[in-house]
């Protein structure tokens, strides 16, 4: 029903915690039936093929309904266009609780003319919070801080399923995936007729060199980990995709590693984008992402390509149980059939024990490398992060000593205490904020933190305080691009407080061109 | 601009009656003041006479002191002050919340102060009182409010507690009358396992208590043997500001609830952290204040605080004369 969807959006919408949505998420699955939960997860996800209901459509409804003044006066203070309608909306001839799948059905199958007449039709006979959830699904774009890859995991919580098998299977599948659901509740696995499917991703744990002291170096290969997006890529029977890790189709964004991708099979690799041998910053694979078309401008100044890395399928072999010497040989051996400028191989590294490595790792030819992989050479292909197989061994965190500017109260187990903080390094002797963390600390830290910003506070923005500039932190992040988005410039990835600096003055904290100085070379 | 002559002025103190000199719910200290209820924007300490209801000032003297004013008079009947004849009529606000009449220069004013006609068990319910000047506040005069009835909204609190049993419960709701009022409506729901209540709720639970408001099991949300899991499942109620303080670092892995009519608005919510919003409003929406004013029919209605352009606009609509006082000092739902 309507209601069940539109409290279960009202819910997640309000909970900041992942783990809080889960439990709403699998809650809802619980007790709700097919094909609502379905097409509820389908919404989730953005499987749910709408026509797109337009605002000035929208606004074209509520005019007939509401004075025009009173609606300017009611959205200038509510601020969101579905929101404003979902409560102005003035016929309440009684609430009808109406299944979801009748509603979405009826969306799509109207013809554009006849579309406004039955919306608000709907409209007429909702509660205001079905009213929003029936807006924001016609809309699109639902908004509630859900991706669609924390809804399978709830589908995977509330079956006790494995994730990856859900992913792997996801594409072959249309809502309400009923069949999803039975499988979750005891019932067969479902059997993916997707062309070219997506398989689960081989992932790898960290490790470093005293981890390393138990391995032996000769049982195992090395690789650059490069930094762009892992992918893989299917190409079977005249169907080519291109899946992010987590199972996402990204094919629209690439469309030149598609046409490169003239093989049969299913290969692991690094999406990054390469001008002749060099590879470029991260940021310059960013502005290639999230887009459903590409413009040729954009093909021939940030061209992509696949650096590969293994081998799961091969004209029409399954090679996800061979050892991954035997795989990377394979490998090898197709690559050189393949357009050398779209498609390359990754190098394995010589090394006969882990100090060579360890030098490798600390002289990396290359700015955009992220560290490196170890893979054993006798495992299989095994979807998922399991331990034992491949090891990753990053670089060091790139460390700034930065002051503590703002702070904001944290949620759920962190209610009440200030840990969101934002920090800043010297410019001249301004300081200008750089970044923002909210972990890394301990819960001891954290209490101190909490402490310092209570009774340091300066001043107030709301749910934001200034405090004093003088509580050092040391930020560790993992690399830095550059953005117009933030003021410095440049935005770190996966900032944390490290440690506190108690024992450094804030006028010994880092200057802003120690940070740019950090920055990949364009 | 209300010319000299008419029955009521807006006044930088507050709303000025000429004809009887005094002063309904001033901001500033004045000679004399007619109080309409306890909330602290509207009942301010320093005036030298007070003419309010027994239990207005009551709750003035619990906030500041007996000695808040030099002469107090408890408001019954019709009462003449400097030759007006003035009356308090039930606003169903708060404990003790009155609007008052005013009968000066051939015209019977009714001033609502914050009123609501939504039942509330804390108080006496709200009266129509007729008159030919309706002078009425506007909190939540824009059509997006209509309140919901304040029985569902509890049940998605206890249901909140159902589906988190190992979380307490954080309910932010303001010292005077929302907090008594959250606290009856969980009784009314059947809820009657202990509330704990922040310790600047107390006086006031008690003073409803002796006026025979049964609120229950009440207890201290003070943690005696310092263990978080004493609060899992507990409903907790605390003023709003209590959740920026170190004390909501003593509850297991809190919900935050907050109990106003401005939880109607999503980014109102999130922007105050709320997890669990619940639209529990103490003023009139506007479909209620639409019907105030079409059922008292007055002549000319008065909006003192709150969004007067669009009930303004709708009684243009309606071709009712109106105006707006912009009386300032009185803050949005007071804490």
């Amino acid at each position: 029903m309507i209601g069940a969807f539109a409290h279960l959006l009202e819910r997640l919408a309000f909970t900041p915690q992942r783990k809080g949505k889960l439990a709403h998420l699998v809650g809802y699955f619980r007790t709700r039936p097919d094909p609502e939960r379905g097409l509820a997860l389908a919404a989730l996800t953005g499987d749910l093929e709408l026509r797109a209901v337009t605002p000035s459509l929208l606004r074209g409804l509520v005019a007939e309904r509401v004075d025009a003044e009173l609606f300017a006066l009611s959205y200038d203070f509510v601020g969101d266009l579905a929101e404003t309608i979902a409560l102005i909306w003035p016929e309440e001839r009684g609430a009808q609780e109406l299944p979801l799948a009748d509603l979405i059905e009826e969306l799509q199958r109207t013809g554009k003319t006849a579309l406004p007449a039955v919306i608000a039709t709907r409209l007429d006979r909702m509660t205001p919070s079905q009213r929003y959830a029936y807006l924001k699904l016609a809309t699109g774009g639902l908004r509630v801080g859900v991706s669609a890859r924390l809804a399978r995991q709830a589908l995977a919580e509330f079956g006790g399923l494995d994730l990856p098998e859900i992913e792997e299977l996801w594409h072959g599948l249309v809502p309400p995936y009923t069949e999803l659901f039975v499988w979750a509740e005891g019932g067969a696995k479902p059997v993916s007729a997707a062309r070219a499917p997506f398989r689960p991703v081989m992932l790898s744990t960290p490790t470093d060199l005293e981890a390393l002291q138990d391995l032996a170096p000769d049982e195992f290969l090395a690789e650059w980990k490069w930094d762009g997006i892992r992918v893989q890529a299917v190409s079977e029977a005249g169907t080519r995709k291109l899946y992010s890790r987590t199972g996402d189709d990204i094919s629209a964004a690439f469309p030149d590693v598609i046409a490169a991708m003239d093989f049969e099979g299913a290969v692991d690799g690094e999406l990054l984008i390469r001008r002749g041998a060099e590879v470029a910053p991260f940021s310059d694979l960013q502005t290639r992402l999230g887009r459903k078309t590409v413009s040729r401008k954009l093909l021939e100044s940030h061209p992509a390509t696949l650096r590969l890395y293994d081998l799961l399928i091969w004209e029409g072999r399954d090679w996800r149980s061979e050892p991954f010497a035997a795989r990377r040989l394979a490998l090898e051996q197709t690559v050189a059939g393949l357009d050398p400028a779209r498609i390359d191989l990754s190098a394995l590294l010589p090394f006969d024990n882990w100090k060579v490595l360890a030098a490798l790792r600390a002289n990396p030819p290359e700015p955009v490398i992220e560290g490196l992989m170890i893979k054993r050479r006798t495992s299989p292909y095994l979807g998922g992060r399991i331990k034992g197989h491949w090891f990753k061994w990053k670089r060091d965190p790139m460390l700034v000593d930065a002051v503590l500017l703002y702070a904001q109260r944290g949620h759920g187990k962190r209610s009440g205490y200030y840990s969101d903080f934002t920090f800043g390094l010297w410019d001249g002797d301004q300081l200008v904020p750089v970044g923002k963390a909210y972990f890394g600390f301990t819960d001891e830290e954290l209490r101190a933190l909490d402490r310092f910003v209570r009774n340091n506070t300066v001043d107030r923005f709301g749910p934001v305080r200034a405090v004093e500039p003088t509580k050092v932190v040391e930020v560790a992040f993992e690399g830095l691009n550059r953005s117009t988005r933030h003021k410095s410039g440049v935005a770190m990835r996966f900032p944390r407080i490290s440690r506190l600096r108690d024992d450094k003055p804030a006028k010994e904290a880092d200057h802003l061109s120690a940070l740019l100085a950090m920055l990949p070379e364009r | 601009m209300l010319s000299t002559d008419a029955p009521l002025i807006p006044r930088p103190e507050g709303l000025y009656c000429p004809e009887g000199d005094f002063y309904i719910d001033p901001v500033r200290p004045v000679a004399r003041a007619l109080i309409t209820h306890g909330h602290a924007d509207h009942a301010r300490a320093g005036h030298s006479a007070v003419l309010g209801t027994q239990q207005t000032l009551d709750i003035m003297a619990l906030r500041y002191g007996d000695g808040f004013a030099d002469h107090r008079q408890a408001a019954e009947g019709v009462i003449e002050v400097g030759g007006v004849r003035v009356s308090f009529h039930p606003a169903g606000h708060v404990l003790g919340s009155a609007q008052i009449r005013v009968e000066t220069r051939g015209q019977r004013v009714t001033v609502t102060g914050d009123y609501t006609r939504s039942p509330n068990a804390a108080c006496a319910p709200w009266e129509p009182v007729p008159c030919d000047i309706l002078v009425t506040e506007a909190t939540f005069a824009l059509p997006v409010f209509r309140h919901p009835d304040p029985a569902h909204e509890i049940g998605k609190l206890l249901a909140s507690v159902a589906a988190f049993p190992a979380r307490a419960h954080l309910v932010g709701a303001y010292a005077l009358g929302k907090a008594q009022r959250v606290i009856m409506l969980l009784r009314e729901a059947g809820y009657d396992a202990p509330i704990y209540i922040h310790g600047a709720l107390q006086k006031l639970c008690d003073y409803h208590i002796a006026q025979g408001v049964p609120l229950g099991d009440l207890r201290p949300a003070t943690v005696a043997r310092g263990k978080k899991g004493d609060f899992a499942g507990a409903i907790v109620l605390a003023p709003p500001s209590a959740f920026a303080a170190t004390w909501a670092q003593r509850f297991p892995d809190p919900v935050i609830c907050f109990a106003s009519g401005w939880m109607m608005v999503r980014a109102r919510a999130r922007q105050r952290g709320v997890e669990l919003p619940l639209v529990i409003s103490d003023h009139v929406d506007w479909p209620a204040l639409t019907q105030t004013i079409t059922e008292l029919d007055p002549a000319e209605t008065w909006v003192t605080h709150g969004r007067e352009e669009a009930i303004l606009r709708w009684c243009e609509l309606e071709s009712r004369a109106a105006r707006p006082l912009r009386l300032v000092g009185y803050e949005d739902e007071p804490e």
